[in-house]
Parts: C-alpha cells; sequence; structure tokens
C-alpha cells in the first residue's frame, strides 16, 4: 500500500520459549486512527515496544514511511517521528508541565542553541511549547510539577510532550485506561483533533467501545498472533475475536 | 584579610569546584565517588605544564581540564552499564586507581609529592570558581540541563521522548571531570606542593558531601556546601575537640530534616521574592 506510514512486515519478538509476537503484520495508512487490541498477554506492549525500539526485534521488518527503522536505538526512531505514550504513566519527577514540554522539543537545534538558557536562545522552542500546552488546554497548570497533577491530567501532559516533538506517528498505550466516562471522552475528542491536525495514531486499547467508536481500522491479538483485522464493525461481527475475548463456546 | 581567611576562601573556591564537578555528574542520576582522582589529574598534569614546560597556568589549566575530560568520558563507557551502588564502587576503584598510579610515578617525586609551582592568589582562584558556578547556573537553565534532568528522572522515559541517554551521561562524567581537574590545578598551585594523598578517596566524599549538605538540586547549593565545609569547623574552634562531632550532628541533622540540602529551588525563589519586595 502506497499511503502506509508504518508498515510491519513478519515482526517477531520472543523471550525464552515465548512467543510475545510471532510474524506481526500490519499497516497503519497515513491520517488514520487505528486500534490494536486484544486479551491481556496478547502482546500489544511488546508490539509498542518494538516498534519504538525499546526492544529489538528478533525477526522481521519495521518501516516508517519506507524507511526500516527496525534495529535503530529508541531516540533515532522518536527523530525519524514515532512518539509515543506508556500504559504506565512515565512522566519526569523533577519537572513542571513546562519543562517535560520544553525536554521533549524536535531535536535539530545546533549544540550552542541548547546550551544556552531557553528563555534567551530558544524563542522557537517556547513557541512551541506554548502551541501545544494551549491544544491540550494545560496552559493554566504551566508551573506545576507534572507528578503533583490528577491522574487524568498526567496522561494528557504525557500526550502533549509526546506531540510536542511533532511525530508522524504517535502512539498511544492504553490512553483512557482508569479514567472515568467524562475524562474518556475528552481524551477521545482530543485524539480527533490531533488526527484532523494530520497525526496519525496507533493505540492499544481494551475498552471496545471506546475503540470501536473511534478508530478507522483495527488489528486484534491473541498470544502475540494477529488473528483478525478490519473495520470496527466487520471485527465486532468476527466470531474469531468473541471467542478470544470471551473464551470459546461449546 | 589576613592570610588565614584568605587561605580558608581559597580552600572553599577550590571545593566549590570539586562539588560542582560531582553536582553535575550526579544532575544525570550518576553518583560519583572517584572525582578526587580526576582532581589529582589536573593538579599533576597542569603543575607539570607550568613547571617543567613553562607553559602559562591558565592556558596549562585549560589543558588539563581537556585531558581530564576526555579521561572523564573514556572512564565513563564501561560505568554506562553500571547503575547506583555499583557504579558508586567502580568510580572508588577508579579513584585508588589513580591514586596508586601517582604513588609509583617517580618523574614527579612519587610518594615524595611534587614541588616548585608558582603561588597564585585567592582571586585567582575565584575567577573560575565563580566563572564556573556561573557558568553551571546558566546551563541549569538551558535546554540540556532539560535534557539531563530527564535521564536522571527516567532514562528509559528519556530515550523514549528522543534523548541520546548515552551521550547525555558521557558528556556530563567528561564535564564533571573538567571542572574537577580546574579544581586539582588551581589547589596545586595555590599550595605549592602536591602529593598523592591530597587526592585521594577523602577528597572525594569531600566533595559529595559539600553536595549533598548544600543542597544537591541546585548550583548554588555547592557554594553553601563548599563554604560551610571550610569554615564551619574554623567557627567552632571553641569547643576545641568537639567541633568536628558537632559539625558531624550537623551533617546528620541537615539529612534527616532537609533530604535535598539546605538550598532547593523553592527556598531560593523565598529568598530572591523577599529581596525584590525589600
Amino acid at each position: 500500500m502506497s499511503n502506509a506510514l508504518l508498515q510491519l512486515t513478519g515482526v517477531t519478538k520472543t523471550f525464552g520459549g515465548i512467543h510475545a509476537l510471532s510474524g506481526m503484520v500490519c499497516e497503519v495508512p497515513e491520517g488514520k486512527i487505528v486500534g490494536v487490541i486484544g486479551p491481556n498477554g496478547a502482546g500489544k506492549t511488546t508490539l509498542f515496544n518494538t516498534i519504538t525500539g525499546a526492544y529489538r526485534a528478533d525477526a522481521g521488518e519495521v518501516k516508517l514511511k519506507g524507511v526500516d527503522v527496525t534495529q535503530w536505538p529508541s531516540y533515532r526512531i522518536v527523530r525519524e517521528g514515532i512518539a509515543r505514550t506508556f500504559q504506565n504513566i512515565r512522566l519526569f519527577g523533577s519537572m513542571t508541565v513546562w519543562e517535560h514540554l520544553l525536554v521533549a522539543q524536535p531535536h535539530s537545534e545546533s549544540a550552542w542553541r541548547r546550551l544556552l538558557p531557553i528563555s534567551w536562545a530558544n524563542p522557537a522552542a517556547q513557541a512551541r511549547a506554548e502551541e501545544v500546552m494551549a491544544f491540550f488546554g494545560l496552559t493554566e497548570l504551566r508551573d506545576r510539577p507534572a507528578k503533583s497533577l490528577p491522574y487524568g491530567i498526567q496522561r494528557k501532559v504525557e500526550m502533549a510532550r509526546a506531540v510536542t516533538a511533532k511525530p508522524k506517528l504517535l502512539l498511544l498505550d492504553e490512553p483512557v485506561a482508569g479514567m472515568n466516562h467524562d475524562e474518556a471522552e475528552e481524551i477521545r475528542a482530543l485524539m480527533i483533533r490531533l488526527r484532523d491536525t494530520g497525526l496519525t495514531i496507533l493505540l492499544i486499547e481494551h475498552d471496545m467501545n471506546f475503540v470501536m467508536r473511534l478508530c478507522d481500522y483495527l488489528y486484534v491479538l491473541d498470544f502475540g498472533v494477529l488473528i483478525a483485522e478490519g473495520k470496527p464493525e466487520e471485527v465486532r461481527a468476527n466470531p474469531v475475536v468473541l471467542d478470544a475475548y470471551l473464551g470459546k463456546d461449546n | 584579610m589576613s592570610t588565614y581567611y584568605a587561605s580558608l576562601l581559597a580552600e572553599s573556591g577550590i571545593l566549590l569546584l570539586g562539588a560542582l564537578s560531582v553536582y553535575i555528574i550526579l544532575a544525570t542520576g550518576q553518583l560519583s565517588l572517584g572525582n578526587g582522582a580526576f582532581m589529582g589529574i589536573g593538579a599533576y598534569l597542569s603543575s607539570y605544564l607550568t613547571v617543567a614546560l613553562n607553559v602559562p597556568l591558565t592556558l596549562a589549566l585549560l589543558i588539563s581540564a581537556i585531558a581530564a575530560g576526555i579521561i572523564g568520558a573514556i572512564v565513563a563507557f564501561p560505568a554506562l552499564r553500571l547503575k547506583g551502588i555499583y557504579l558508586a564502587m567502580a568510580t572508588v576503584g577508579f579513584g585508588e586507581m589513580v591514586r596508586s598510579f601517582f604513588l609509583n610515578f617517580d618523574a614527579m617525586g612519587g610518594s615524595g609529592g611534587y614541588r616548585g609551582m608558582q603561588h597564585i592568589s585567592v582571586g585567582y582562584v575565584w575567577l573560575w570558581a565563580g566563572g564556573i558556578l556561573i557558568a553551571v547556573m546558566l546551563l541549569e537553565r538551558s535546554r540540556v540541563w532539560l535534557e539531563m534532568q530527564a535521564v536522571h528522572d527516567d532514562e528509559t522515559a528519556a530515550g523514549l521522548i528522543g534523548l541520546n541517554t548515552t551521550v547525555t551521561k558521557i558528556g556530563a562524567f567528561g564535564v564533571g571531570a573538567a571542572v574537577a581537574a580546574i579544581s586539582g590545578g588551581l589547589f596545586a598551585h595555590h599550595n605549592v606542593y602536591i602529593e598523592p594523598a591530597n587526592f585521594g578517596f577523602d577528597r572525594s566524599i569531600e566533595f559529595v558531601l559539600a553536595v549533598i549538605l548544600g543542597g544537591s538540586t541546585v548550583g548554588p547549593g555547592s557554594l553553601v556546601g563548599s563554604l560551610l565545609l571550610v569554615f564551619l569547623p574554623e567557627f567552632l574552634r571553641p569547643i576545641a575537640d568537639w567541633r568536628l562531632a558537632a559539625f558531624g550532628t550537623l551533617l546528620i541533622v541537615v539529612l534527616l530534616v532537609r533530604r535535598q540540602g539546605i538550598l532547593d529551588r523553592s527556598l531560593i525563589r523565598t529568598l530572591t521574592f523577599r529581596r525584590a519586595a525589600a
């Protein structure tokens, strides 16, 4: 497919004898929201870790816009355009919201600019941070230590940090886990706004309702194997998926 | 100013640089207990340059800083795989290695020490100490410092927002070592005599102590710590034999009450606000 932003072919990851991922094949088209679902232990987070270089794939290829990034270290993959959030929020304990956005800026500046105080040397970084802060509705919380904020807002800070670097593809690992309905709806609206700015999103989620109403396309994993894919309504009707989630009915 | 106080002041300036060298490395989450060795490298190399080769002192200090920085970066490579207490132990080992090297380095006096350096004034010491403190305080407001903090807080997450954590950690070690070397060069030319025992484990511990006591989360904390560490035992002289015990008690109290040390971000904000309001 020519418009695939991310392309995985035969990606395999094993831990000892366990096949966390076997022969994963998937494509994420540009400008879409694609979901990865599956029961616990299906290999969803392993998939994310392999794409972002936190794990090395044992076999297969990960391509971003045709560039093979499979064996790259994670920081280079991020710079190539894949940003992510984590299932358990990983914010920096000593930093404010504002500092989170400054540190995650695109990495194109000269060394001198990076060594001088940001407030003198780097108006572009500040403008970008302001812009992202406003987009996520975090402006009021600018100077608050990020880890002292409520859970739902910490999730938003983490998403904002990922978006600041101007990625092509955003990976979200259970972005609404542990959130109530209203908070989840807010995040859903944010994701749709992000997609409308041209960002492509790949997300892992347990909440089937949430995924069904948000994603353009779904992949279903079980025990590290891709068992189904398709538009949400196709996946919902697929008996294989129901078996994986609810167990076989004999 | 009496020569007595001048020499204490010079001593605290030299200690400030040693403390900053630990502080810079600590900012990336790495604890070095071997910075006394980098100080020793700076002291010996700069002394050799000025005494044997007649290189001007300032140039000699710069050359020593660069040399120690390169050694620091090389030491940091194997240290990258070590974390926490294991890294600390490895740096202790490195420190002992360097000390015993100078002990057996007969070309520069071995255990007998090395002399012949020209004496420098307390003003020259503080020119360096103050200059580097200001440079560190400016660096603290830069993007690079935020990257160091990110590595300190969560190395994995730092990598996954696009930071090259290896370069950050090695760079911090290199710069820390360079600053320690300048501290050593100034020490050598202020005391005009050096011996391997000057740069042993207790020197490394003294640096760490100044950082922890003064405040390990802000650059000026090292200043507070170095001044306290040098001057407080002197002011406690009236209680004679008990002064070191009193000093130890103070240290324990500070660690119990303020784990981050005397100075931190919020205290600095309070102090500067008061000054602005007055």
